[in-house]
């Protein structure tokens, strides 16, 4: 059982907490998730670690509220406990120098983008990160993501909030003007598709972090499976993150939609 | 011999009845549920276990033999004849403490052990007399579940404490079996489970139509009694290095991690939505339990239902479908019906549940509808040719010959492999080429001298008494490297 100690809503529909888990903030890397449960029904849920206080011994995530585990996940305050809680997960993303370094987050996926930020920057490299969402009460981290990156451009679709327009044109704009050595996209499927199209055609190589439906997380089930590269990956142990050129999108996008029907009913 | 057969009670038993009368006893038949009524049900055990009426007579037929083959066929040796007389006598709970001596779990493997390749086929009644062997497996479950509902408080060892802290990571049947035999030599004992339940594929895997979950619950509960600790949600080698628990104390490991990693065939349309590995069925309407309303975790419903490939996980899966409103279910597998390496047990309920076999079929591909979502699929034609290496014959495809089947699920069960995940952390131990962690057999040690390993990450998907017997031997030698 896990303490939540703090909580915060980003915005209506995202919100962050801060958990005691005092192993789990020493020994996790940026890229790393976490799988709670709320509730002894609960369902499994994917979240990755957006940031850690070693020293409290705490981690923290941030959840969009989509369905019915987020939104129980939600319900919870302060002094409550998460019923079940095991990370870090996934194999952490690979963080070295290499020069400039395009960060994209959409939506809620700029919550894992930010470690991964704070890493690439602490590694020396210079960063460049565009953040994006639908209006200005959904752009989450705005000033995390301005500490640790040394230029944040941010999109927004109805123009409230940055620039008006979606993702891909922040980004064009970036690669147009100056060399970038590699890129990493985080977000909802369709907008990590289109980002490692846009990527593909400068040439930088990318790393997607993918939001495969998940069960285990520890590579037991095979429900977290993508097409990479036409090869069968497991999301839980060979990623998140991939090459996002060679991600089978499309495919993810309808696995992610296995339960649409399922998920209606326990929603209503 | 084993001593205790010319013990006097014993040597009073066999005189009572005449070897002749107790061959012309008819073997005992398990109660079982109706088909009909139980396939409604996922959590209704099929069988329904013996009376002591029943227990006792079975009981009778065992000749108590001067060399009791069966014994040899048990992979943890228990004393077979000696736990039958003490039921024959109507000491029930001696006959579970019997079965204790040798293995920890007996409720479980009198549930799940194949008895019928094991200790059953090595019988005097299968070898020589060829008839129906003594119902060793039942008689073992009658014993197990008479002490666990009658013997409410069972006495716990009074044990001293060596001040020692060892682990076990994971907690399938090979951890629970080697931390119950740790703890009663006076170790301090934790068991590291990455999932939140303890109890491996026991919980997540076979069905509580098999293996009640309660079972399972009591015997991990007697072990909580005894002393072992449990941390579950706890992933060794990531929430913590083995490097961080020796620095905790940790003196030394058993690895009890399992072959949980699902084979897929690598055929065209196998990501579709709708087909499964069978560890991903199973897992969310077991350990998630998926088939409760209450659930939150969902599972996707078929009413025609192919399973592929033949093995326990198979049947379960099958069984589990058609439980879960399958009109059709229906295992597809490549070889014919004698090469089924199921239980015949299980076979057996599955046919009485209506489903159906598909043998000498394999698939080729699988076909989606405009949502991604199965629709059908393509099986090649098999025919048998010679045997091979594993003694059964090889199927080869008929050239040219397919059939389309409309499926609305699959459930991918063609094996598992080890657990990479250990392996991946400890550098120093070495793996096979398929993944298994190499140990010396005798004492089920690693190339990391503090790291032992047993069951299914060292024998590739095995049996739970396989997995029980390494868990034990491998206590006995830590115990041995720990204190010499
Ligand atoms: C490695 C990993 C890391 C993740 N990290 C985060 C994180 O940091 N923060 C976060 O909010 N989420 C994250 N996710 C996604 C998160 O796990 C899901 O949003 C969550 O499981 C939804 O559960 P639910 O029951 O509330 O919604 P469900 O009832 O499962 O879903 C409701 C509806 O929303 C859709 N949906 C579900 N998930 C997503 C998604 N991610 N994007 C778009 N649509 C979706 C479904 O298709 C469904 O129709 C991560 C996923 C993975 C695999
Ligand atoms: C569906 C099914 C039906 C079966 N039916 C039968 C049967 O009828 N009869 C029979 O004899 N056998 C049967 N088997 C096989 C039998 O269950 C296995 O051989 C046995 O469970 C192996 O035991 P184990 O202790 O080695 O591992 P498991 O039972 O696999 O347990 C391993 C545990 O380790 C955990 N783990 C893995 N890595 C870590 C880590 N790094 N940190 C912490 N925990 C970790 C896993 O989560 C898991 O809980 C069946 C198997 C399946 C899947
Ligand atoms: S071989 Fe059969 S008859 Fe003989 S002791 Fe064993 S169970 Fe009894
Ligand atoms: S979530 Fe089960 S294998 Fe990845």
């Amino acid at each position: 059982m896990n303490k939540i100690i703090g909580k915060e809503y980003f915005s209506e529909k995202v919100v962050a907490f801060e958990i005691e888990a005092p192993l789990i903030a020493k020994s996790r890397k940026a890229g790393n998730f976490i799988i709670l449960r709320v509730g002894d029904k609960g369902e499994r849920v994917p979240l990755t670690i957006a940031g850690a206080d070693e020293k409290r011994g705490t981690i923290r995530i941030v959840a969009q509220i989509v369905g019915a585990s987020s939104k129980k996940l939600a319900a919870l305050n302060v002094g409550d406990y998460i019923t079940d809680l095991v990370g870090p997960l996934g194999r952490p993303t690979d963080i070295h120098n290499v020069g400039t370094i395009l960060a994209c987050g959409g939506g809620v996926g700029v919550a894992p983008l930010l470690p991964i930020v704070e890493a690439f920057k602490k590694a020396g490299n210079r960063v460049v990160s565009v953040i994006a969402a639908r209006s200005e009460e959904l752009i989450i981290l705005k000033e995390e993501m301005e500490k640790w990156s040394d230029e944040l451009i941010i999109m927004t679709d109805d123009g409230s909030l940055g620039r008006k327009g979606l993702i891909t044109e922040g980004m064009k704009e970036v690669l147009e003007r100056e060399n970038v050595d590699e890129a990493i996209v985080i977000g909802p499927a369709i907008m990590m598709k289109f980002a490692a199209q846009l990527t593909k055609e400068y040439d930088v190589p990318t790393q997607a972090s993918l939001n495969a439906m998940m069960v285990d997380g520890t590579g037991m089930c095979g429900a977290c499976r993508v097409t990479v590269g036409g090869k069968t990956k497991f999301t839980c142990v060979d990623g998140p993150e991939f090459d996002a050129h060679q991600v089978d999108f499309d495919e993810m996008m309808i696995r992610l939609k296995s339960y649409v029907n399922e998920e209606k009913v326990l929603n209503d | 011999m084993l001593p205790d057969r010319s013990e006097a009670w014993r040597e009073e038993l066999r005189k009572k009845n005449k070897n002749k009368d107790r061959i012309a006893l008819e073997r005992v038949g398990m109660p079982e549920v109706d088909a009909q009524e139980r396939i409604k049900h996922q959590d209704v055990e099929v069988n329904c276990g013996l009376s002591s009426e029943d227990a006792q007579h079975e009981a009778i037929r065992c000749m108590d033999c001067a060399n009791p083959t069966c014994i040899s066929g048990c992979p943890v040796g228990i004393n077979i004849p000696k736990f039958i007389k003490e039921i024959e006598l109507g000491e029930f709970v001696k006959a579970a403490s019997t079965l204790k001596d040798k293995s920890a779990l007996p409720a479980v493997c009198g549930r799940v052990c194949p008895q019928e390749k094991q200790c059953e086929a090595q019988c005097f009644y299968t070898q020589k007399l060829k008839k129906p062997a003594v119902a060793i497996g039942y008689l073992e479950r009658f014993a197990a579940d008479y002490a666990r509902e009658n013997d409410k408080n069972p006495q716990i060892p009074n044990i001293s404490k060596n001040g020692k802290k060892i682990a076990a990571v994971g907690s399938g049947p090979a951890s629970l079996s080697f931390a119950g035999d740790m703890i009663k030599k006076g170790y301090d004992v934790t068991v590291f489970e990455a999932l939140h339940e303890i109890g491996g594929v026991l919980k997540y895997g076979i069905p509580e139509f098999r293996l009640p979950n309660d079972i399972v619950e009591f015997e991990i509960d007697n072990l909580r009694k005894m002393g072992v600790k449990f941390e579950t949600n706890f992933v060794v080698g990531r929430t913590a290095s083995f490097e961080d628990l020796k620095e905790q104390g940790y003196e030394a490991f058993f690895v009890g991690s399992g072959a949980g990693l699902p084979r897929f065939m690598g055929i065209l349309g196998e990501n579709l939505n709708g087909v499964f590995s069978a560890n991903e069925y199973l897992t969310r309407v077991n350990l998630m339990e998926a088939y409760q309303s209450e659930s939150e975790t969902p599972v996707l419903k078929g009413k025609r239902v192919a399973i592929i490939g033949g093995g326990n996980t198979a049947m379960d899966s099958v069984r589990t479908a058609r439980r879960l409103g399958a009109e059709k279910a229906m295992i597809v597998y490549r070889r014919s019906m004698d090469e089924i390496p199921a239980r015949v047990e299980e076979v057996n309920h599955a046919i009485e549940e209506g489903v159906e076999f598909k043998c000498l079929h394999n698939p080729v591909s699988y076909q989606g509808d405009e949502n991604g979502r199965i629709k059908s699929m393509k099986l090649q034609v098999m025919e048998l040719g010679e045997a091979d290496a594993s003694g059964r014959r090889r199927p080869i495809p008929v050239e040219g010959k397919f059939i389309e089947e409309p499926v609305d699920l699959v459930i991918v069960s063609v094996g598992v492999s080890p657990n990479p995940l250990i392996p991946s952390c400890l550098p120093s131990i070495r793996t096979s080429e398929w993944g298994t962690v190499l140990v010396n057999e005798d004492n089920m040690q690693s190339d990391d001298v503090d790291v032992f390993a047993g069951g299914d990450i060292v024998r590739g998907g095995a049996t739970v008494i396989l997995a029980m017997g390494d868990g034990r031997k491998a206590a006995e030698s830590m115990d041995d490297f720990l204190t010499k």
